[in-house]
């Protein structure tokens, strides 16, 4: 069964071991943001979390927290860069990043693990709404 | 990296005295044992000793002893050809626990379409108790298959005392022992069952290799047809240095047992402290006293077992977790599941089970790594739970 390797490749193991931007304030109520997005179901086990802050329709701080395996932490770790390199992402381009274009940059995940790559944009998505809804 | 491997239930490695008596039998004595000259009869020599080995670690008869391919094809021969060889309209009911291994948890699946089947459900603890088997008993039950210890969450059946419920009952019962090979008694007659299947792999032999105790009053059907080697009941040519290798890996076994047990149950209370004083919002999962040695299971709230498996791996630390991220189903542990656990706490469990290799420093080493990955994960978990939102688990 090749579908079922187990080999995370190098930039997933990068990220999952040193993840970037992860939220540190553990007191939700101390957190100031623009946007904040909550994804994922416990059955299968992850559950995401997602803060932004918005400058002129860019994205410039994304954090998040999650309960979840290596590559839910290690995609939703490189969505956070993907979206805030080269001064921020505009919302529009944000709101349309697909799990594909993560995956990419992750240079794959195993098939089987690559439902939980898709809990990241979809908690951006929520946190790009909230953000929308509050203006 | 110097790698600590601590997931001995998954598979052992093979001792070097195991290894030893088996490369006679590669090159030289390689002959098929049915033969009749020298290199022949050596190989059949060493089956038979292999063999009279095992009866007498078992306490039964040579003949009792079947040579398969492990301990899968053990199980598959106990349930299918009890079944096939002793199903009746009147005895066509058979029982076995909800928390087996799947060798054989899917036998019994398979025969649900012939059979009357039932999956007894566990004690939170993961017991099925000799009050819970009797009440399970109906005219029609033909067979029973319950595990000796858990291959999880280390849980000791009460397999002797069931196995006298059964037979008063006329029911024929198997247990699959396989986690019990290298820390509890194996003695057939002191357990009173009727089929016991046992492997290599779990003891420090070989992989694919296996033993299916069958008492001689018990008729089943063969699984495999062929040269009628094994009494008929397991053709092809005997895998001579496997059976070899099993039965000095079972006597090896048996011989450390009870001073490993020693090591195994200080190691045991020592993890147990650490982890009740050190983590936080833990729980020990199966039971805390009636368990394998070896075993232990834990669950720590707020943090994903993949996660925390894969960075004990990159501490050079093997262990295994029930978490669904960790398999290619997403599911989470039927074991655990069938204990009733919430996904919450199943999630964030890992399975730790020492080995002959195991030394004190391993141990120390593993704790002290263990508190950091527990607390970095719970540093970026999404949830926050508490012990009170699972009322009775904690």
């Amino acid at each position: 069964m090749a579908e079922e390797n187990w080999i995370y490749s190098d930039t997933v193991k990068d990220h999952f071991f040193d993840p970037r931007n992860i939220q540190s304030i553990t007191n939700e109520k101390n957190i100031k943001a623009d946007g904040f997005g909550e994804v994922g179901a416990m059955a299968c086990g992850d559950v995401m979390k997602m803060w932004i802050k918005v400058e002129d329709d860019k994205i410039v701080d994304c954090k998040w927290r999650t309960f979840g395996c290596a590559s839910a932490i290690a995609s939703t770790s490189m969505l956070s860069v993907i979206v805030t390199e080269n001064d921020g992402m505009t919302l529009e381009d944000a709101y349309l990043i697909t799990p594909e274009e993560i995956l990419v940059r992750l240079d794959g995940l195993p098939k089987h693990k690559i439902h939980c790559s898709v809990l990241g944009d979809q908690a951006l998505r929520a946190a790009i709404d909230d953000y929308k809804s509050k203006k | 990296m110097n790698k600590i491997y601590l997931d001995n239930a998954a598979t052992t490695r093979i001792d070097p005295r195991v290894l030893e008596v088996m490369q006679p039998f590669f090159c030289e004595n390689f002959g098929n044992p049915s033969g009749m000259y020298s290199i022949s009869r050596n190989a059949k020599k060493a089956l038979d000793g292999a063999r009279a080995t095992v009866a007498e670690i078992l306490n039964c008869k040579p003949e009792e002893i079947i040579f398969t391919g492990g301990g899968t094809e053990s199980d598959n021969l106990a349930i299918f050809g009890v079944v096939e060889k002793n199903f009746s309209s009147k005895k066509n009911h058979i029982l076995t626990s909800s928390i087996e291994h799947p060798a054989v948890t899917n036998c019994f699946r398979k025969l649900e379409k012939k059979c009357e089947v039932d999956f007894l459900s566990p004690s939170q603890e993961g017991e099925i108790t000799p009050e819970k088997f009797t009440k399970s008993i109906k005219p029609n039950s033909l067979f029973a298959s319950l595990i000796f210890a858990n291959n999880e969450i280390g849980t000791i059946n009460p397999i002797a005392k069931i196995a006298k419920i059964a037979k008063k009952n006329g029911i024929i019962f198997h247990t699959d022992a396989c986690q019990a090979g290298g820390t509890l008694d194996l003695d057939v007659q002191n357990l009173g069952v009727d089929l016991m299947t046992l492997n290599g792999s779990k003891i420090f032999g070989p992989k694919g290799i296996g033993i299916l105790f069958k008492k001689k009053s018990i008729k089943i059907e063969p699984q495999i047809y062929g040269g009628g080697q094994e009494f008929g009941l397991r053709s092809g040519t005997e895998n001579v240095p496997g059976i070899v290798g099993f039965a000095k890996a079972l006597e090896l076994a048996q011989a450390s047992r009870i001073s490993q047990n020693k090591k195994y149950k200080a190691w045991q209370d020592k993890i147990i402290e650490f982890i009740t004083k050190e983590i936080p919002d833990s729980r020990l999962n199966g039971s805390a006293k009636n368990r394998t040695p070896n075993n232990l299971n834990f669950s720590f709230l707020n943090t994903e077992g993949e996660s925390v498996l894969l960075m004990l791996d990159a501490l050079g630390f093997s262990v295994a977790t029930g978490s669904a991220c960790s398999t290619a189903s997403l599911k989470i542990s039927p074991i655990l599941a069938g204990i009733g656990m919430p996904h919450e706490i199943a999630h964030g469990s890992v399975r730790i089970t020492f080995g002959r290799d195991t030394k004190t420093t391993d141990i120390d080493k593993f704790l002290i790594a263990l508190k950091q990955i527990i607390e970095k994960t719970r540093a970026m978990s999404a949830v926050n739970f508490s012990k009170e939102d699972f009322l009775g688990w904690f």
